[in-house]
């Protein structure tokens, strides 16, 4: 395999089992917290390097999920306590066990090549280098096969426990009634995080994973809001942004995991404009209609109102509905405009009075009776 | 004693110390308020976003002056909060969610910017990931003065506006009843936060940033019940983890001051958490074990009648 | 046109009646939460505001204050655009709507009514902690004023909130929901002082949830359900018709 291959599925496939834990991580909005494990497994790595006595993936993996999952109990505990507020347990309890592991490695292993630039940076331009030993064969990069295997196993929690998670997420209290204990999914779902980072991060670094978890969820909520719809963008977006990050890095020469989160960032950004109803720019476009709605109905509500009255002849000139109803010049004409477009009001006549279609009277009176 | 000697006399550690102090002072009142109102990981997301302020900060003027790189840290920090505050407003997008996205792009792209850098074979850009990481041994007189003005500036405007930030953090629909232009004093607020963190990141580094800000004022409020005390007694938390982190890793060997730092204030929360006023956990253990005795001799008392 | 038993001002005195609004329009997204209120209260009244869940009382009050933005519509206090009038008018916020874990006093809470006449920087001396210990004392609060917010019984709180609208001295007070939560001497002691009040030719609009104190308490009503449905004296507007209409649908009514 050429190692721009390599590189590229690496890239996808963590893509893949970041967005498959991600889109639950964020629907319970607990996406710093898939920060805060990245950074706190600093200590549990160091733990698993002295118990095995040297450089072992397996202690490694162990001993940073064991971290993760301490992070997030100890964060919870702190919660619970109601000494302190969530967010605030949250930025204590990971920077101190951040600080805790590179203390350690500095003082005690201060030989060991545990770069902490490697571990937030990581660098997935290696992956193609490190390969798997298999009873003496080569069988290709490790990144591949543990990110392969971290796919597989994001996917087959998903899928198992589907219902589960989505009652949990979305009806805590449902769930524990119905006997699916919330917190042992809580718990699991954060394991998987844990796992993944780890898993992530010696592929393509701790910053990477984190907006690879982040970033396409977000994104894809933009977009909709059905579950199986969300999970499969989120997934669609991550690969793309992959895709597309790897080829603008190897074109500009700059890093690739930066250049793959600075192009989910550009995407998130796309989306966050011009998705179809929540986009800003819909949004505004839909404030605007509404603007102009109210004012044709409020129009022809005064209109209404004042129909027949002794006040009539002051009350139905265009000049005094900018007064009363304190709009502009503009925004009178064109409403009048409007109105008339949309048969409601007569158009203007000599004494400079406007009226009421027998529509414009069916519309006033269905606003007053909504 | 020596280090206490060493404290004045030594150029290395009073600088260290100092700059650590004047850290933990500005954090430890600015960080009380980011406590009260839910906003402790801003100062985590803005760490993180100020990267690619720093690097362009560099790229575009080509001097490592620490009021240029702060600058850059600073403006960087400043749009990744207007960003965030933005996204929250316009979207259903929930805050934690906003904060990651800005966080992660912004560090990432700022990734990329270093990069760059470092394909100029720029000896300079050497300099700056170690800004990012905290190299507080390194700390000049030069930089110690620019956190001490910045600083300085920071906590003036907090006592001049004491009592506007005091509504705000606490009512903020009553203060906006009553005139005050809330919108702007909690730009105001959040950008103090900003300047905190631009002087700390020198000092602690982007990942432990949002410890130095929460951790002494969370601390405080165990000891009290009032502002301006809890106020005062996170800056002192803050300064004291600040010089005691800076002695320690001083006087001992391979001991890195950031992460020192950061343990000495979680020690101060620790402490306080347990022992803290009359809510201390461990008061609240020895309250609930001395109820459930007498509960006991209550049960005994009466269920224990013989016939 | 559904205005029934609207005691509107005539044009001349429109102009100096304490509460203004016409064609006042809030909408949250698509959905018109308050539309095309039209309303006028006369000065020194104890108003209500009452209506089913939702129905926009709240945002009612809101929208007088521009604490929330309005789509259409005007607002007139004293004949005056909000701005001008702020410091005439005091404001108890919904008890929900603040962290009561917050490091501060009663005292203190009090005194953050006197924040707008005070000005910027200037800090609360001595006259101003001599205000709010009167307030204090006339809601029945006065030995909690160095009490901490978070000790404090929800009738307390309410009672404070109730104080720090009175250290504003204001001609006009809005309140949103007071008697939601508290025990039954609280509520007495709160519609007592709103009563007092009105007595001074104050004017008083309370955002109320109880059907069946309300004819007790309050001299004018405003029956709201997205649309004013009715709004005049308590007797000649809350009537089971004007009822019936604002609740749609049939609501035992116990008299």
């Amino acid at each position: 395999m050429s190692p721009n291959l390599v590189i590229a599925l690496t890239a996808a496939l963590a893509a893949c089992a970041c967005a498959l834990v991600g889109v639950f991580l964020v629907l319970r909005r607990m996406a710093l917290m898939a920060d805060a494990i990245s950074h706190a497994i600093l200590p549990g790595l160091v733990a698993g390097y002295w118990l095995a006595r040297g450089p072992n993936v397996v202690a490694g993996f162990f001993g940073a999920s064991a971290a993760g999952l301490l992070t997030v109990w100890l964060t919870e505990s702190l919660t619970r306590s109601r000494r302190v507020k969530e967010d605030t347990a949250i930025g204590l309890v990971f920077p101190a066990l951040f600080a805790l592991g590179v203390l350690l490695v500095s003082r005690f292993f201060s030989n060991v090549h545990l770069d902490t630039d490697a571990v937030l940076f990581g660098e997935i331009a290696f992956a193609p280098l490190e390969t798997w030993r298999l009873g003496g064969r080569d069988v290709g990069p490790t990144a591949l096969w543990s990110l392969g295997a971290l796919t597989t196993l994001n996917a087959a929690f998903l899928t198992l426990f589907y219902k589960e998670l989505k009652l949990s997420t979305f009806d805590p209290g449902l769930a524990a009634a119905l006997g699916f204990a919330p917190a042992v999914i809580h718990y699991a779902l954060m394991g998987m995080v844990a796992v993944t980072t780890v898993g992530g991060f010696t592929a393509v670094g701790a910053i990477l994973v984190i907006a690879l978890i982040i970033v396409p969820p977000v994104t894809a909520s933009l977009l909709t809001e059905r579950l199986p719809t969300l999970i499969a963008l989120s997934v669609a977006v991550g690969v793309a942004g992959s895709l597309i990050g790897f080829q603008l890095a190897s074109a500009w020469d700059v890093s690739i995991g930066g250049m793959i989160v600075s192009t989910l960032g550009v995407v998130f950004g796309v989306a966050l404009l011009l998705a179809p109803r929540k986009g800003l720019v819909a949004q505004s476009l839909r404030h605007a209609r509404l603007r102009r709605q109210f004012a044709r109905e409020a129009l022809v509500v005064h209109l209404a109102t004042h129909e027949g009255t002794a006040l009539e002849d002051s009350e139905c000139r265009p000049a005094h509905l900018q007064e009363e109803l304190l709009w502009t010049a503009d925004m009178a004409s064109r409403t009048v405009a409007e109105a008339q477009a949309a048969g409601l009001v007569q158009p203007v006549d000599r004494e400079g009075h406007l009226h009421l279609t027998d529509r414009g009277r069916e519309v006033a009176e269905d606003v007053a009776k909504r | 004693m020596n280090v206490l000697r060493d404290l004045f006399l030594d150029y290395t550690l009073r600088n260290i110390a100092l700059g650590a102090a004047v850290l933990g002072l500005v954090s430890g009142v600015l960080g009380s308020f980011a406590v009260l109102r839910r906003q402790g990981l801003m100062g985590d997301a803005l760490s993180h976003a100020a990267l690619p302020g720093i690097c362009l900060a560099y790229l575009l003027t080509g001097s490592k002056a620490p009021l240029v790189l702060m600058l850059g840290a600073a403006a960087a920090g400043w749009l990744g909060m207007v960003l965030i505050l933005r996204i929250v407003r316009h979207t259903r997008i929930d805050p934690n969610s906003a904060l990651g996205i800005v966080l992660t792009v912004f560090f990432g792209f700022g990734v990329v910017l270093l990069t760059v850098l470092q394909k100029r074979n720029d000896a300079g850009q050497a300099g700056l990931d170690k800004f990012l990481f905290g190299q507080a041994a390194a700390m000049t007189q030069e930089q110690v003065a620019t956190m001490a003005v910045l600083g300085g500036a920071a906590l003036l405007v907090v006592a001049l506006l004491y009592k506007e930030f005091k509504l705000l953090a606490f009512d903020p629909e009553f203060a906006r009843s009553l005139a005050l232009p809330t919108r702007s004093l909690d730009l105001l607020l959040t950008s103090l936060l900003v300047v905190a963190v631009v002087i700390g990141l020198n000092t602690v580094g982007v990942v432990l940033m949002s410890a130095m800000l929460v951790a002494p004022g969370a601390a405080a409020r165990q000891w009290t019940d009032s502002l301006s005390k809890m106020l005062a007694l996170a800056g002192a938390f803050g300064a004291a983890s600040g010089i005691a982190g800076a002695v320690l890793s001083v006087t001992a060997e391979r001991i890195p001051t950031g992460p020192v730092i950061i343990l000495c204030v979680t020690l101060i929360v620790i402490v306080s958490l347990l022992f803290g006023s009359a809510r201390g956990l461990v008061w609240e253990w020895l309250r609930q074990a001395r109820h459930r005795r007498e509960m006991r001799a209550a049960m005994a008392a009466e269920g224990g009648t013989t016939p | 046109m559904t205005n029934g038993g609207t005691a509107t001002a005539a044009g001349a005195t429109a102009a100096a009646a304490p509460v203004s609004v016409r064609d006042l329009t809030v909408a949250y997204d698509e959905k018109p939460v308050l539309w095309d209120a039209d309303l006028d209260i006369p000065a020194g009244s104890l108003a209500a505001i009452i209506g089913p869940n939702g129905a926009g009382k709240s945002t009612l009050i809101k929208a007088i204050l521009g604490l929330v933005p309005a789509a259409a519509g005007t607002v007139r206090l004293f004949g005056e655009p909000y701005e001008r009038v702020r410091k005439s008018v005091g404001y108890v916020p919904q008890r929900g709507s603040v962290d009561w874990d917050f490091p501060t006093s009663v005292l203190d809470v009090v005194m953050m009514g006197m924040y707008g006449r005070l000005g910027w920087v200037r800090r609360p001396g001595k006259s101003e902690r001599e205000r709010a210990r009167e307030c204090l004392r006339e809601v029945g609060m006065e030995n909690f004023a160095a009490r901490q917010i978070s000790q404090l019984s929800g009738g307390q709180q309410q009672r404070v909130f109730l104080a720090r609208a009175l250290a504003q001295e204001a001609r006009m007070y809005f309140m949103d929901e007071p008697f939601a939560g508290v025990d039954a001497t609280t509520e007495r002691a709160i519609i007592g002082i709103l009563q007092r009040l009105r007595d001074d030719g104050k004017t008083v609009l309370v955002v109320h949830h109880d059907l069946q104190t309300a004819p007790e308490y309050f001299d004018w009503v405003v029956l709201l359900n997205v649309r004013i449905m009715a709004s005049g004296p308590m007797e000649a507007t809350f009537t089971p018709d004007n009822l019936q209409r604002t609740y749609g649908g049939k609501i035992a009514f116990l008299k």
